[in-house]
């Protein structure tokens, strides 16, 4: 059970009706006080499941028009073309918006889900004992490798002049996909460059953004969706997509 | 604003009323649990709002105002005098057997057993949770609707919580396990 001190107030916390001060009070001390937490989480818990339980009965439409009739007065009375001027663009303003918000939300939460499950497949073929299953430095030994084992073929760039090195590669799959996975290597960093067909359905290209100290960028040439990931900085990240960019 | 005449607040009445129409009705079929009897409350209801419209000052809270009539449209009707024989000692018998909450048995509960443990609640508590949580009342709105202080709306809120806590723990002890 909670604390005595906090108990009787954990109620009114979640409910959004403490005062600033004492809900900062109240929040320094979730942190630190485990049983209160988890009252205040079942508390939201219970709010939640009740607004969802709670919104269920609807008026039949025959009862809604009765109603409208009592108490509605007679349409199309001078004023309401102010209503259609104004309030309908209006009305059709903020739907847009919305839409394009949730819309906005859920690409960048599924760009996020991609974007995480890379950074994943990154580190997890790093810490492999074996993190490449063709290893060379020559993409002409490197791209014929993957003939026969992925249902496309690409290009890689000519590393000559440059810092980068290729380590070699291997095949992954990301969402039942397959895709090549090209291990490069500079200074002391590996760089993971995902390539994927592009199904069109998947995340919009993007500028290098960085999640968890890792920077990704992403974009689409010739039907294809290449990903850099890299512990490095967005400007090195940046080179090597450049490299790869002119060469695919 | 000056005391409007007649035409303009009909206009104002219904701009202020007819948006509340469906929660008022969900609001009336929970309190009564039966479609024909929430039909009638809510009717009643906007006559009662709408004649005593000039009564109410343009600024002070108008939903607080609609589901008090309705509240007390309720009470008074045969349904709402029986259910009001609930005494305040019961209540409090309910609340305080309550076990402790089991927050997991809550997040995993179904929609449709919080919906039976609302049912089985004694008015006042049902209807202190669906204004807190269905229409999202403040405490100030809910201690309006129900005339009430602040306060009690505080205490019958954490006993109304309590005592749905312990039914949905109840239900589930019930519930076959497993297999």
């Amino acid at each position: 059970m909670a604390c005595e001190s906090w108990s009787a107030k954990l109620d009114a916390y979640v409910d959004g009706e403490l005062s600033p001060s004492e809900s900062k009070a109240l929040a320094a001390h979730l942190q630190e006080c485990t049983s209160c937490a988890a009252y205040a989480l079942g508390l939201v818990q219970m709010k939640r499941s009740i607004a969802a339980a709670g919104k269920r009965y609807q008026p039949g439409a025959e009862f809604r028009e009765k109603i409208q009739k009592t108490i509605g007065r007679k349409r199309q009375r001078g004023g309401s073309w102010y209503w259609k001027i104004v309030a309908i663009p209006a009305a059709l303003v903020l739907i847009l918006s919305v839409a394009v918000n949730l819309y906005v939300d859920r690409e960048n939460a599924r760009r996020d889900r991609v974007y995480s499950e890379l950074t994943d497949l990154h580190v997890a073929t790093l810490a492999s004992a074996t993190p490449v299953d063709v290893v060379s430095t020559d993409r002409h030994t490197v791209k014929p490798w993957f003939q026969g084992k992925i249902p496309f073929s690409f290009n890689l760039p000519e590393l000559q002049g440059t810092d980068f090195t290729l380590v070699g590669g291997r095949v992954t799959y990301l969402a039942q996909s397959p895709g090549a996975h090209l291990i490069y290597r500079l200074r002391q960093h590996e760089i993971s460059v995902f390539i994927f067909q592009d199904r069109g359905d998947g995340t919009a290209a993007s500028a290098p953004i960085s999640m968890l100290s890792f920077t990704v960028e992403s974009w689409t040439k010739n039907g294809l969706r290449y990903f850099v990931v890299g512990d490095v900085g967005a400007k090195d990240i940046e080179s090597l997509s450049k490299l790869l960019r002119d060469a695919g | 604003m000056e005391v409007p005449d007649q035409r303009v607040s009909a206009a104002t009445f219904e701009e202020l009323a007819l948006p509340l129409f469906e929660q008022l009705y969900n609001f009336a079929h929970w309190l009564a649990q039966d479609a024909s009897e929430a039909e009638d409350l809510v009717q009643e209801t906007y006559a009662k709002a709408l004649r005593s419209f000039s009564g109410f000052q343009l600024g002070t809270n108008f939903r607080a105002w609609t589901f008090r009539i309705l509240r007390n449209t309720f009470l008074t009707s045969r349904t709402g005098l029986k259910s009001a024989a609930v005494s305040d000692d019961e209540v409090e018998t309910i609340a305080s057997t309550a076990p402790d909450p089991e927050t997991v048995l809550l997040e995993r509960a179904a929609r449709e057993m919080v919906r039976q443990a609302l049912t089985e609640l004694p008015v006042p508590f049902r209807e202190i949770l669906l204004l807190c949580e269905v229409e999202e009342m403040s405490y100030e709105e809910i201690a309006q609707v129900l005339t009430i202080p602040i306060g009690t709306v505080m205490s019958r809120l954490y006993r109304a919580r309590k005592a749905l806590r312990a039914l949905m723990v109840e239900r589930s002890k019930g519930a076959p396990h497993g297999v």
